[in-house]
Protein backbone atom coordinates (compact mmCIF):
# COMPACT_ATOMS: atom_id res chain seq x y z
CA UNK A 1 0.00 0.00 0.00
CA UNK A 2 1.68 3.21 -0.79
CA UNK A 3 1.72 6.28 1.68
CA UNK A 4 -0.31 8.85 0.01
CA UNK A 5 -3.48 6.05 -0.61
CA UNK A 6 -3.61 4.92 3.08
CA UNK A 7 -4.24 9.05 3.73
CA UNK A 8 -7.29 9.26 0.68
CA UNK A 9 -9.63 8.84 3.23
CA UNK A 10 -8.57 11.83 4.88
CA UNK A 11 -9.60 14.05 2.17
CA UNK A 12 -13.18 14.15 2.45
CA UNK A 13 -13.10 15.07 6.11
CA UNK A 14 -11.51 17.72 5.79
CA UNK A 15 -12.96 19.11 2.97
CA UNK A 16 -16.42 18.73 4.87
CA UNK A 17 -15.15 20.53 8.18
CA UNK A 18 -13.15 22.97 5.79
CA UNK A 19 -16.76 23.66 4.38
CA UNK A 20 -18.56 23.93 7.83
CA UNK A 21 -15.66 26.80 9.21
CA UNK A 22 -15.79 28.68 6.29
CA UNK A 23 -19.10 28.80 5.79
CA UNK A 24 -20.06 31.80 8.23
CA UNK A 25 -16.48 33.26 7.60
CA UNK A 26 -17.81 33.62 3.86
CA UNK A 27 -21.15 34.69 4.58
CA UNK A 28 -20.01 36.83 7.67
CA UNK A 29 -22.66 36.23 9.30
CA UNK A 30 -23.34 35.45 13.59
CA UNK A 31 -26.12 32.95 13.56
CA UNK A 32 -24.75 31.05 10.53
CA UNK A 33 -21.78 30.85 12.67
CA UNK A 34 -23.30 30.09 16.34
CA UNK A 35 -24.89 27.24 13.68
CA UNK A 36 -21.81 26.48 12.10
CA UNK A 37 -20.31 26.04 16.30
CA UNK A 38 -22.92 23.26 17.23
CA UNK A 39 -22.41 21.57 13.88
CA UNK A 40 -18.69 21.48 14.26
CA UNK A 41 -19.04 20.70 18.27
CA UNK A 42 -21.14 17.87 17.06
CA UNK A 43 -18.57 16.48 14.82
CA UNK A 44 -15.57 17.01 17.20
CA UNK A 45 -17.53 14.85 20.09
CA UNK A 46 -19.53 12.43 17.37
CA UNK A 47 -15.81 11.44 16.22
CA UNK A 48 -14.20 10.89 19.31
CA UNK A 49 -16.99 8.44 20.47
CA UNK A 50 -16.17 6.66 17.34
CA UNK A 51 -12.81 5.39 18.30
CA UNK A 52 -14.69 3.73 21.34
CA UNK A 53 -17.65 2.79 19.36
CA UNK A 54 -17.14 2.53 16.07
CA UNK A 55 -13.20 1.47 16.07
CA UNK A 56 -12.90 -0.82 19.46
CA UNK A 57 -16.63 -2.37 19.54
CA UNK A 58 -17.64 -0.57 22.79
CA UNK A 59 -20.95 0.83 23.37
CA UNK A 60 -20.90 4.48 25.48
CA UNK A 61 -24.22 5.44 26.51
CA UNK A 62 -22.79 8.03 28.73
CA UNK A 63 -19.92 9.37 26.98
CA UNK A 64 -20.81 13.20 27.52
CA UNK A 65 -19.51 12.71 31.15
CA UNK A 66 -16.19 13.59 30.00
CA UNK A 67 -17.08 16.64 28.11
CA UNK A 68 -18.91 17.39 31.51
CA UNK A 69 -15.94 16.50 33.71
CA UNK A 70 -13.58 18.41 31.34
CA UNK A 71 -16.00 21.27 31.02
CA UNK A 72 -16.04 21.55 34.89
CA UNK A 73 -12.49 21.39 36.16
CA UNK A 74 -11.09 23.70 32.77
CA UNK A 75 -13.70 26.06 34.10
CA UNK A 76 -12.96 26.24 37.52
CA UNK A 77 -9.15 26.71 36.69
CA UNK A 78 -9.71 29.68 34.24
CA UNK A 79 -12.78 31.36 36.61
CA UNK A 80 -10.79 30.80 39.78
CA UNK A 81 -7.34 30.79 39.13
CA UNK A 82 -7.18 33.00 36.12
CA UNK A 83 -5.78 30.50 34.15
CA UNK A 84 -6.24 31.21 30.13
CA UNK A 85 -8.71 29.34 27.92
CA UNK A 86 -5.92 27.63 26.45
CA UNK A 87 -4.35 26.24 30.09
CA UNK A 88 -8.24 25.86 31.02
CA UNK A 89 -9.00 23.03 27.99
CA UNK A 90 -5.49 21.88 28.70
CA UNK A 91 -6.37 20.78 32.33
CA UNK A 92 -10.13 19.55 31.34
CA UNK A 93 -8.76 17.54 28.17
CA UNK A 94 -5.60 15.72 30.89
CA UNK A 95 -8.14 15.39 33.74
CA UNK A 96 -11.15 13.25 31.34
CA UNK A 97 -7.80 11.43 29.69
CA UNK A 98 -7.28 10.29 33.56
CA UNK A 99 -10.94 9.80 34.77
CA UNK A 100 -11.65 7.51 31.31
CA UNK A 101 -8.05 5.70 32.35
CA UNK A 102 -9.12 5.34 35.49
CA UNK A 103 -12.88 3.97 34.42
CA UNK A 104 -11.46 2.03 31.97
CA UNK A 105 -9.31 0.09 34.21
CA UNK A 106 -12.80 -0.77 35.98
CA UNK A 107 -15.10 -1.08 33.71
CA UNK A 108 -13.61 -1.86 30.30
CA UNK A 109 -13.61 -5.60 31.06
CA UNK A 110 -17.87 -5.79 31.00
CA UNK A 111 -19.10 -6.47 27.80
CA UNK A 112 -21.81 -5.67 26.00
CA UNK A 113 -25.07 -4.30 27.87
CA UNK A 114 -23.35 -4.46 30.80
CA UNK A 115 -20.64 -2.44 29.77
CA UNK A 116 -23.40 0.32 28.50
CA UNK A 117 -24.97 -0.01 31.76
CA UNK A 118 -22.43 1.14 33.68
CA UNK A 119 -21.36 4.26 31.28
CA UNK A 120 -24.97 5.19 32.04
CA UNK A 121 -24.46 4.75 35.88
CA UNK A 122 -20.93 6.77 35.49
CA UNK A 123 -22.39 10.21 33.93
CA UNK A 124 -25.37 9.56 36.45
CA UNK A 125 -22.77 9.43 39.49
CA UNK A 126 -20.47 12.44 38.20
CA UNK A 127 -23.85 14.51 37.89
CA UNK A 128 -24.36 13.71 41.83
CA UNK A 129 -20.89 14.69 42.59
CA UNK A 130 -21.13 18.34 41.02
CA UNK A 131 -24.16 18.47 42.68
CA UNK A 132 -22.45 18.05 45.88
CA UNK A 133 -19.36 19.05 45.18
CA UNK A 134 -18.62 23.03 46.77
CA UNK A 135 -15.79 23.93 44.77
CA UNK A 136 -17.72 23.22 41.64
CA UNK A 137 -20.66 25.47 42.95
CA UNK A 138 -22.70 22.40 44.03
CA UNK A 139 -26.34 23.03 42.36
CA UNK A 140 -25.89 26.10 41.08
CA UNK A 141 -22.91 25.91 39.05
CA UNK A 142 -19.85 28.07 38.47
CA UNK A 143 -20.96 31.31 36.84
CA UNK A 144 -17.59 32.89 34.66
CA UNK A 145 -16.57 36.15 35.92
CA UNK A 146 -17.53 38.77 32.95
CA UNK A 147 -14.17 40.40 33.37
CA UNK A 148 -12.14 36.66 32.03
CA UNK A 149 -13.21 38.09 28.52
CA UNK A 150 -11.27 41.28 28.94
CA UNK A 151 -8.13 40.04 28.41
CA UNK A 152 -9.24 38.56 24.62
CA UNK A 153 -10.80 42.03 23.71
CA UNK A 154 -13.84 41.92 24.96
CA UNK A 155 -17.20 39.49 25.07
CA UNK A 156 -17.37 40.05 21.23
CA UNK A 157 -14.16 38.94 20.55
CA UNK A 158 -14.25 36.15 22.94
CA UNK A 159 -16.67 34.60 21.24
CA UNK A 160 -15.64 34.85 18.21
CA UNK A 161 -12.21 33.32 19.00
CA UNK A 162 -14.24 30.32 20.43
CA UNK A 163 -15.41 29.50 16.72
CA UNK A 164 -12.06 29.53 15.47
CA UNK A 165 -10.44 27.05 18.44
CA UNK A 166 -13.74 24.89 18.10
CA UNK A 167 -12.66 24.79 14.45
CA UNK A 168 -8.75 23.69 15.76
CA UNK A 169 -10.45 21.18 18.20
CA UNK A 170 -12.70 19.27 15.20
CA UNK A 171 -9.94 19.54 13.03
CA UNK A 172 -7.71 17.81 16.01
CA UNK A 173 -10.05 15.28 16.34
CA UNK A 174 -10.78 14.69 12.67
CA UNK A 175 -6.93 13.91 12.59
CA UNK A 176 -7.01 11.71 15.52
CA UNK A 177 -9.60 9.76 14.45
CA UNK A 178 -8.08 9.01 11.40
CA UNK A 179 -4.42 8.26 12.32
CA UNK A 180 -6.29 6.10 14.90
CA UNK A 181 -7.89 4.53 11.93
CA UNK A 182 -4.55 3.71 10.14
CA UNK A 183 -2.73 2.84 12.48
CA UNK A 184 -1.34 -0.31 14.13
CA UNK A 185 -2.86 0.37 16.90
CA UNK A 186 -6.46 0.66 15.31
CA UNK A 187 -6.04 -2.15 13.41
CA UNK A 188 -5.81 -4.18 17.35
CA UNK A 189 -9.38 -2.08 18.48
CA UNK A 190 -10.53 -3.40 15.30
CA UNK A 191 -9.41 -6.74 15.84
CA UNK A 192 -10.84 -6.17 19.74
CA UNK A 193 -14.24 -4.92 18.06
CA UNK A 194 -14.70 -8.19 15.61
CA UNK A 195 -13.82 -10.38 18.18
CA UNK A 196 -12.18 -10.02 21.48
CA UNK A 197 -10.58 -13.10 22.39
CA UNK A 198 -9.33 -14.10 18.61
CA UNK A 199 -7.51 -10.89 18.64
CA UNK A 200 -6.15 -11.93 22.11
CA UNK A 201 -5.32 -15.24 20.89
CA UNK A 202 -3.15 -13.28 17.93
CA UNK A 203 -1.62 -10.88 20.61
CA UNK A 204 -3.84 -8.16 20.57
CA UNK A 205 -3.26 -6.91 24.63
CA UNK A 206 -7.01 -5.96 24.75
CA UNK A 207 -6.94 -4.53 27.95
CA UNK A 208 -4.06 -1.98 27.60
CA UNK A 209 -5.49 -1.42 24.22
CA UNK A 210 -9.33 -0.90 25.42
CA UNK A 211 -8.04 1.50 27.79
CA UNK A 212 -6.10 3.84 25.21
CA UNK A 213 -9.15 4.14 23.11
CA UNK A 214 -11.48 5.08 25.79
CA UNK A 215 -8.40 7.88 26.76
CA UNK A 216 -8.18 8.68 23.23
CA UNK A 217 -12.09 9.14 22.77
CA UNK A 218 -12.49 11.38 26.18
CA UNK A 219 -9.72 13.95 25.87
CA UNK A 220 -11.12 15.93 22.82
CA UNK A 221 -14.89 16.04 24.44
CA UNK A 222 -13.42 17.39 27.83
CA UNK A 223 -11.55 20.00 25.93
CA UNK A 224 -15.03 20.98 24.17
CA UNK A 225 -16.33 21.09 27.19
CA UNK A 226 -14.11 24.19 28.71
CA UNK A 227 -14.73 25.71 25.79
CA UNK A 228 -18.27 25.29 25.48
CA UNK A 229 -18.62 26.30 28.95
CA UNK A 230 -16.35 29.54 28.58
CA UNK A 231 -18.32 30.46 25.84
CA UNK A 232 -21.49 29.96 27.35
CA UNK A 233 -20.53 32.42 30.59
CA UNK A 234 -21.76 29.46 33.19
CA UNK A 235 -22.34 25.68 34.31
CA UNK A 236 -24.46 23.59 35.95
CA UNK A 237 -24.94 19.71 36.45
CA UNK A 238 -27.51 19.21 34.16
CA UNK A 239 -25.93 21.23 31.63
CA UNK A 240 -22.78 19.24 31.84
CA UNK A 241 -23.89 15.80 32.33
CA UNK A 242 -27.04 15.55 30.26
CA UNK A 243 -28.18 11.86 29.50
CA UNK A 244 -29.80 12.62 25.84
CA UNK A 245 -26.67 14.13 24.39
CA UNK A 246 -25.05 11.03 25.20
CA UNK A 247 -27.73 9.30 22.97
CA UNK A 248 -27.90 12.09 20.47
CA UNK A 249 -24.13 11.42 19.91
CA UNK A 250 -24.64 7.89 19.42
CA UNK A 251 -27.73 8.70 16.89
CA UNK A 252 -25.25 10.84 15.08
CA UNK A 253 -22.08 7.89 14.92
CA UNK A 254 -24.70 5.20 14.16
CA UNK A 255 -26.50 7.02 11.57
CA UNK A 256 -23.35 8.33 9.61
CA UNK A 257 -21.72 4.84 10.10
CA UNK A 258 -19.52 3.58 12.87
CA UNK A 259 -16.08 2.71 12.17
CA UNK A 260 -15.09 5.28 9.54
CA UNK A 261 -13.73 8.59 9.62
CA UNK A 262 -16.20 10.50 7.48
CA UNK A 263 -19.27 8.40 9.36
CA UNK A 264 -19.70 10.18 12.20
CA UNK A 265 -19.02 14.10 10.38
CA UNK A 266 -21.91 13.11 8.21
CA UNK A 267 -24.09 11.60 10.74
CA UNK A 268 -23.56 14.81 13.25
CA UNK A 269 -24.30 17.35 10.21
CA UNK A 270 -27.75 15.56 9.31
CA UNK A 271 -28.35 14.85 13.02
CA UNK A 272 -28.35 18.69 13.64
CA UNK A 273 -29.93 19.50 10.52
CA UNK A 274 -33.00 17.46 11.22
CA UNK A 275 -32.54 18.35 15.16
CA UNK A 276 -32.38 21.49 13.83
CA UNK A 277 -36.17 21.87 11.79
CA UNK A 278 -37.69 19.57 14.71
CA UNK A 279 -36.96 21.76 17.44
CA UNK A 280 -38.54 24.65 15.03
CA UNK A 281 -41.65 22.85 14.25
CA UNK A 282 -44.79 23.20 16.13
CA UNK A 283 -45.52 19.78 15.86
CA UNK A 284 -42.55 18.00 17.01
CA UNK A 285 -40.41 20.61 19.28
CA UNK A 286 -42.06 18.73 22.43
CA UNK A 287 -41.39 15.30 21.03
CA UNK A 288 -37.60 15.34 19.31
CA UNK A 289 -36.10 13.40 21.62
CA UNK A 290 -38.60 10.77 20.66
CA UNK A 291 -38.28 11.30 17.23
CA UNK A 292 -34.19 10.70 17.85
CA UNK A 293 -34.90 7.57 19.39
CA UNK A 294 -36.97 6.18 16.45
CA UNK A 295 -34.31 7.57 14.28
CA UNK A 296 -31.95 5.44 16.28
CA UNK A 297 -33.93 2.26 16.33
CA UNK A 298 -34.87 2.13 12.31
CA UNK A 299 -31.11 2.65 11.75
CA UNK A 300 -30.33 -0.48 13.98
CA UNK A 301 -33.16 -2.25 12.38
CA UNK A 302 -32.01 -1.18 8.75
CA UNK A 303 -28.62 -0.11 8.08
CA UNK A 304 -27.03 -1.04 11.09
CA UNK A 305 -24.11 0.17 9.10
CA UNK A 306 -24.65 3.09 8.92
CA UNK A 307 -24.88 5.40 5.64
CA UNK A 308 -20.99 4.95 4.75
CA UNK A 309 -20.77 1.40 5.55
CA UNK A 310 -23.75 0.89 3.97
CA UNK A 311 -22.16 2.53 0.41
CA UNK A 312 -18.75 1.22 1.75
CA UNK A 313 -21.26 -2.54 1.05
CA UNK A 314 -22.75 -1.85 -2.10
CA UNK A 315 -19.32 -0.18 -4.07
CA UNK A 316 -16.31 -1.80 -3.09
CA UNK A 317 -14.42 0.86 -5.34
CA UNK A 318 -15.49 3.32 -2.72
CA UNK A 319 -13.37 1.75 0.39
CA UNK A 320 -10.59 3.93 -0.72
CA UNK A 321 -11.71 7.09 -0.62
CA UNK A 322 -14.74 6.69 2.02
CA UNK A 323 -12.46 5.56 5.09
CA UNK B 1 17.64 -31.70 21.34
CA UNK B 2 15.67 -28.68 23.28
CA UNK B 3 12.44 -29.07 24.35
CA UNK B 4 10.32 -26.50 23.60
CA UNK B 5 7.07 -27.19 25.15
CA UNK B 6 6.53 -29.39 28.80
CA UNK B 7 3.53 -30.29 29.55
CA UNK B 8 3.09 -31.91 32.92
CA UNK B 9 0.28 -33.48 34.91
CA UNK B 10 -2.09 -31.44 33.24
CA UNK B 11 -5.95 -31.42 34.58
CA UNK B 12 -8.59 -29.22 33.67
CA UNK B 13 -12.46 -29.85 34.91
CA UNK B 14 -15.52 -28.33 33.90
CA UNK B 15 -17.79 -28.83 36.56
CA UNK B 16 -18.38 -32.67 37.42
CA UNK B 17 -16.91 -33.36 34.18
CA UNK B 18 -13.00 -34.33 34.23
CA UNK B 19 -11.94 -33.04 30.40
CA UNK B 20 -7.87 -33.84 31.00
CA UNK B 21 -6.65 -36.18 33.29
CA UNK B 22 -2.85 -35.54 34.63
CA UNK B 23 -1.64 -35.01 30.95
CA UNK B 24 2.61 -35.31 30.65
CA UNK B 25 4.44 -35.07 27.51
CA UNK B 26 7.76 -33.44 26.19
CA UNK B 27 7.89 -31.49 22.50
CA UNK B 28 11.53 -31.40 21.26
CA UNK B 29 11.82 -28.18 18.95
CA UNK B 30 10.88 -28.83 15.26
CA UNK B 31 8.96 -31.63 15.79
CA UNK B 32 5.29 -32.89 14.55
CA UNK B 33 2.98 -33.95 17.05
CA UNK B 34 -0.29 -35.37 16.06
CA UNK B 35 -2.89 -35.48 18.81
CA UNK B 36 -5.41 -38.22 18.36
CA UNK B 37 -8.84 -39.25 19.93
CA UNK B 38 -12.46 -39.70 19.70
CA UNK B 39 -14.79 -36.24 19.87
CA UNK B 40 -14.86 -34.80 23.33
CA UNK B 41 -11.78 -36.89 24.12
CA UNK B 42 -10.32 -33.40 25.17
CA UNK B 43 -7.95 -32.54 22.54
CA UNK B 44 -9.68 -28.81 21.79
CA UNK B 45 -9.15 -28.17 25.75
CA UNK B 46 -5.75 -29.08 25.74
CA UNK B 47 -4.80 -26.55 23.12
CA UNK B 48 -6.91 -23.96 25.12
CA UNK B 49 -4.66 -24.94 28.20
CA UNK B 50 -1.66 -24.66 26.91
CA UNK B 51 -2.44 -20.91 24.78
CA UNK B 52 -4.10 -19.96 28.05
CA UNK B 53 -8.20 -19.62 26.99
CA UNK B 54 -8.74 -21.97 30.49
CA UNK B 55 -5.93 -22.47 32.71
CA UNK B 56 -5.88 -25.88 34.11
CA UNK B 57 -6.55 -26.85 37.52
CA UNK B 58 -3.31 -28.89 38.29
CA UNK B 59 -0.29 -29.32 36.86
CA UNK B 60 2.41 -27.19 34.38
CA UNK B 61 3.21 -25.76 31.27
CA UNK B 62 6.55 -24.84 30.57
CA UNK B 63 7.13 -23.12 27.22
CA UNK B 64 10.67 -22.15 26.08
CA UNK B 65 11.82 -22.77 29.74
CA UNK B 66 9.48 -20.40 31.04
CA UNK B 67 6.50 -21.62 33.44
CA UNK B 68 3.65 -20.26 31.52
CA UNK B 69 0.82 -22.20 33.01
CA UNK B 70 -1.55 -19.18 34.03
CA UNK B 71 -0.31 -16.83 31.31
CA UNK B 72 -2.84 -14.86 28.96
CA UNK B 73 -3.62 -15.99 25.61
CA UNK B 74 -2.10 -12.72 24.33
CA UNK B 75 1.23 -13.56 26.48
CA UNK B 76 1.63 -16.49 24.93
CA UNK B 77 1.28 -15.31 21.44
CA UNK B 78 4.02 -12.59 21.97
CA UNK B 79 6.09 -15.51 23.23
CA UNK B 80 5.97 -17.02 19.91
CA UNK B 81 2.81 -19.20 20.02
CA UNK B 82 0.31 -19.18 18.05
CA UNK B 83 -3.21 -21.36 16.70
CA UNK B 84 -5.77 -22.12 14.45
CA UNK B 85 -9.74 -22.72 16.03
CA UNK B 86 -11.37 -25.74 15.45
CA UNK B 87 -14.69 -23.58 15.09
CA UNK B 88 -12.89 -20.89 12.74
CA UNK B 89 -13.08 -17.38 14.36
CA UNK B 90 -12.40 -14.97 11.56
CA UNK B 91 -12.83 -11.12 11.76
CA UNK B 92 -15.66 -10.79 9.98
CA UNK B 93 -15.85 -7.07 8.09
CA UNK B 94 -11.85 -6.50 7.89
CA UNK B 95 -10.58 -7.67 4.58
CA UNK B 96 -8.66 -11.07 4.59
CA UNK B 97 -5.32 -9.43 4.29
CA UNK B 98 -6.11 -7.27 7.72
CA UNK B 99 -7.05 -10.40 9.24
CA UNK B 100 -3.49 -11.77 8.36
CA UNK B 101 -1.73 -8.65 9.15
CA UNK B 102 -3.08 -8.76 12.99
CA UNK B 103 -1.63 -11.63 13.13
CA UNK B 104 1.73 -10.10 12.19
CA UNK B 105 1.80 -7.07 13.90
CA UNK B 106 0.73 -8.69 17.17
CA UNK B 107 3.10 -11.83 17.35
CA UNK B 108 5.99 -12.70 18.66
CA UNK B 109 8.09 -10.45 16.20
CA UNK B 110 5.65 -7.70 16.89
CA UNK B 111 5.80 -5.93 13.28
CA UNK B 112 5.02 -2.58 12.11
CA UNK B 113 2.10 -2.16 9.67
CA UNK B 114 3.77 -2.00 5.93
CA UNK B 115 5.73 -5.03 7.20
CA UNK B 116 2.93 -6.73 8.34
CA UNK B 117 1.42 -5.96 4.87
CA UNK B 118 4.24 -7.69 3.15
CA UNK B 119 4.23 -10.45 5.23
CA UNK B 120 0.89 -11.01 5.28
CA UNK B 121 0.41 -10.67 1.24
CA UNK B 122 3.24 -13.61 1.37
CA UNK B 123 2.03 -15.47 3.81
CA UNK B 124 -1.59 -15.73 2.15
CA UNK B 125 0.30 -16.96 -1.47
CA UNK B 126 1.36 -19.76 0.86
CA UNK B 127 -1.84 -20.83 1.49
CA UNK B 128 -3.48 -20.02 -1.27
CA UNK B 129 -5.22 -17.07 -0.79
CA UNK B 130 -3.76 -14.58 -2.54
CA UNK B 131 -6.42 -13.83 -4.62
CA UNK B 132 -9.07 -13.06 -1.81
CA UNK B 133 -7.04 -10.76 0.09
CA UNK B 134 -9.18 -7.68 -0.44
CA UNK B 135 -12.42 -9.34 0.59
CA UNK B 136 -14.07 -9.45 3.72
CA UNK B 137 -13.65 -12.47 5.68
CA UNK B 138 -17.22 -12.99 6.30
CA UNK B 139 -17.29 -13.50 2.25
CA UNK B 140 -15.18 -16.64 2.85
CA UNK B 141 -16.42 -20.41 2.56
CA UNK B 142 -15.55 -23.07 5.81
CA UNK B 143 -12.16 -24.04 3.33
CA UNK B 144 -11.01 -20.80 2.96
CA UNK B 145 -11.72 -19.91 6.77
CA UNK B 146 -9.63 -22.54 7.99
CA UNK B 147 -6.65 -21.26 5.33
CA UNK B 148 -7.26 -17.57 6.67
CA UNK B 149 -6.95 -19.59 10.35
CA UNK B 150 -3.73 -20.97 8.96
CA UNK B 151 -2.18 -17.66 7.22
CA UNK B 152 -2.83 -15.49 10.53
CA UNK B 153 -1.05 -18.33 12.53
CA UNK B 154 2.07 -18.48 10.42
CA UNK B 155 2.25 -14.65 9.69
CA UNK B 156 2.61 -14.29 13.53
CA UNK B 157 5.98 -16.40 12.77
CA UNK B 158 5.39 -18.64 15.79
CA UNK B 159 7.91 -21.17 17.10
CA UNK B 160 5.09 -23.14 17.85
CA UNK B 161 2.14 -23.80 15.96
CA UNK B 162 -1.16 -25.52 17.50
CA UNK B 163 -3.36 -26.73 14.29
CA UNK B 164 -7.23 -28.11 15.44
CA UNK B 165 -8.68 -29.97 12.76
CA UNK B 166 -7.66 -27.86 10.10
CA UNK B 167 -8.31 -31.12 7.53
CA UNK B 168 -11.83 -31.19 9.38
CA UNK B 169 -14.74 -30.16 6.04
CA UNK B 170 -12.28 -30.52 3.40
CA UNK B 171 -12.78 -32.35 0.00
CA UNK B 172 -9.54 -35.07 -0.86
CA UNK B 173 -7.75 -32.29 -3.33
CA UNK B 174 -8.11 -30.05 0.03
CA UNK B 175 -6.65 -32.58 2.03
CA UNK B 176 -3.63 -32.71 -0.22
CA UNK B 177 -3.22 -29.11 -0.33
CA UNK B 178 -3.15 -28.60 3.25
CA UNK B 179 -0.68 -31.91 3.94
CA UNK B 180 1.39 -30.07 2.07
CA UNK B 181 1.10 -26.78 3.29
CA UNK B 182 1.89 -28.25 6.56
CA UNK B 183 4.85 -30.32 5.67
CA UNK B 184 6.62 -26.91 4.16
CA UNK B 185 5.48 -25.22 7.34
CA UNK B 186 7.41 -27.64 9.20
CA UNK B 187 10.84 -27.05 6.58
CA UNK B 188 10.64 -23.82 8.10
CA UNK B 189 11.53 -24.94 11.30
CA UNK B 190 8.20 -24.49 13.00
CA UNK B 191 7.34 -26.80 15.55
CA UNK B 192 3.46 -28.31 15.24
CA UNK B 193 0.85 -29.98 17.25
CA UNK B 194 -1.57 -31.17 15.32
CA UNK B 195 -4.94 -32.32 16.16
CA UNK B 196 -6.55 -34.96 13.25
CA UNK B 197 -9.08 -37.27 12.84
CA UNK B 198 -7.82 -38.02 9.14
CA UNK B 199 -5.55 -41.05 10.03
CA UNK B 200 -3.65 -41.01 6.91
CA UNK B 201 -2.75 -37.44 6.82
CA UNK B 202 -1.85 -37.76 10.67
CA UNK B 203 0.01 -40.55 10.65
CA UNK B 204 1.78 -39.47 7.36
CA UNK B 205 3.25 -36.08 8.87
CA UNK B 206 3.81 -36.75 12.38
CA UNK B 207 6.81 -37.79 13.92
CA UNK B 208 4.88 -38.61 17.52
CA UNK B 209 1.61 -39.44 18.45
CA UNK B 210 -0.05 -39.03 21.42
CA UNK B 211 -3.75 -40.24 22.08
CA UNK B 212 -6.20 -38.99 24.09
CA UNK B 213 -9.90 -40.80 25.68
CA UNK B 214 -12.28 -39.11 27.92
CA UNK B 215 -9.35 -36.84 29.15
CA UNK B 216 -6.89 -39.72 29.71
CA UNK B 217 -3.28 -39.93 27.65
CA UNK B 218 -4.35 -43.80 26.63
CA UNK B 219 -0.81 -44.07 24.79
CA UNK B 220 2.22 -41.87 23.27
CA UNK B 221 4.74 -43.13 20.61
CA UNK B 222 5.60 -43.12 17.11
CA UNK B 223 2.76 -43.09 14.07
CA UNK B 224 4.06 -47.25 13.88
CA UNK B 225 3.78 -47.92 17.83
CA UNK B 226 0.52 -46.30 17.91
CA UNK B 227 -1.35 -48.25 14.81
CA UNK B 228 -0.18 -50.99 16.94
CA UNK B 229 -1.01 -50.32 20.34
CA UNK B 230 -4.00 -52.62 21.86
CA UNK B 231 -5.21 -49.73 23.88
CA UNK B 232 -5.48 -47.53 21.29
CA UNK B 233 -7.05 -49.61 18.86
CA UNK B 234 -9.66 -50.58 21.56
CA UNK B 235 -10.67 -47.47 22.89
CA UNK B 236 -10.10 -45.69 19.31
CA UNK B 237 -9.21 -47.39 16.38
CA UNK B 238 -10.82 -50.73 17.10
CA UNK B 239 -14.46 -49.48 17.76
CA UNK B 240 -15.82 -50.33 14.47
CA UNK B 241 -18.95 -47.45 14.40
CA UNK B 242 -16.07 -45.15 15.00
CA UNK B 243 -13.73 -46.56 12.38
CA UNK B 244 -16.96 -46.33 10.00
CA UNK B 245 -17.77 -42.64 11.38
CA UNK B 246 -14.19 -41.27 10.60
CA UNK B 247 -14.15 -42.60 7.29
CA UNK B 248 -16.83 -40.98 6.86
CA UNK B 249 -15.21 -37.58 7.42
CA UNK B 250 -12.70 -38.56 5.25
N1 LIG C 1 -16.10 -24.42 27.94
C1 LIG C 1 -16.54 -25.64 28.26
N2 LIG C 1 -17.45 -25.78 29.25
C2 LIG C 1 -17.90 -27.00 29.60
N3 LIG C 1 -17.51 -28.14 29.02
C3 LIG C 1 -16.61 -28.07 28.02
C4 LIG C 1 -16.08 -26.82 27.59
N4 LIG C 1 -15.20 -27.05 26.58
C5 LIG C 1 -15.19 -28.38 26.41
N5 LIG C 1 -16.02 -29.01 27.25
C6 LIG C 1 -16.23 -30.45 27.36
O1 LIG C 1 -14.97 -31.06 27.53
C7 LIG C 1 -14.90 -32.27 26.80
C8 LIG C 1 -13.73 -32.22 25.83
O2 LIG C 1 -14.06 -31.32 24.79
P1 LIG C 1 -13.04 -30.98 23.63
O3 LIG C 1 -11.74 -30.65 24.21
O4 LIG C 1 -13.70 -29.94 22.78
O5 LIG C 1 -12.97 -32.36 22.83
P2 LIG C 1 -12.28 -32.69 21.44
O6 LIG C 1 -11.63 -31.46 20.92
O7 LIG C 1 -11.32 -33.78 21.75
O8 LIG C 1 -13.38 -33.17 20.56
C9 LIG C 1 -16.25 -32.45 26.11
O9 LIG C 1 -17.07 -33.29 26.89
C10 LIG C 1 -16.81 -31.05 26.08
O10 LIG C 1 -18.22 -31.07 26.11
MG1 LIG D 1 -12.02 -30.35 19.25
Amino acid sequence: MKSWQKHLGLVLPLLVVAGVVLWPIITDNVSARESAFTILKAIALASSLNILLGYTGYVSFGHIVFYGFGGYVGLYFVNDHGWSIWAGMLAGGIASGILAFLLGKAILRLRGAYFALATIGINEAMKAFANNFDLFGGPIGMVLNFSVYKAYGGAAEALKMTFYIMAGLTFAALLISHFVRSSKFGLGLLAIRENEDAAEVMGVIAPNAKTWAYVLSAIIPGMVGVLFFFKNGHVEPPVAFPLHSSIELLVMVMLGGQGTVLGPILGAFAYQGMRGYLVTSDFFKDIQLSVSGVVLLLIVLFIPAGAIGWLRHRIPVLRRVLA
Amino acid sequence: MTVLLSVQGVTKRFGGLQALTKVTFDLPEGQILGLIGPNGAGKTTLFNAINGVYPPEEGHIIFRGQEVTRAKTYTMARMGLARTHQIVQPLNELTVLENVMVGACFGQENHSLSNAYGIAEEVLEFVGLGIRSEQLAASLNVAQKKRLEMARALASRPKLLLLDEVLAGLNSSEIGNMVETVKKIRERGITIIMIEHVMKAVMNVSDRILVLDYGQQIAEGTPEEISQNEKVIEAYLGDPKLAEKLLKEE
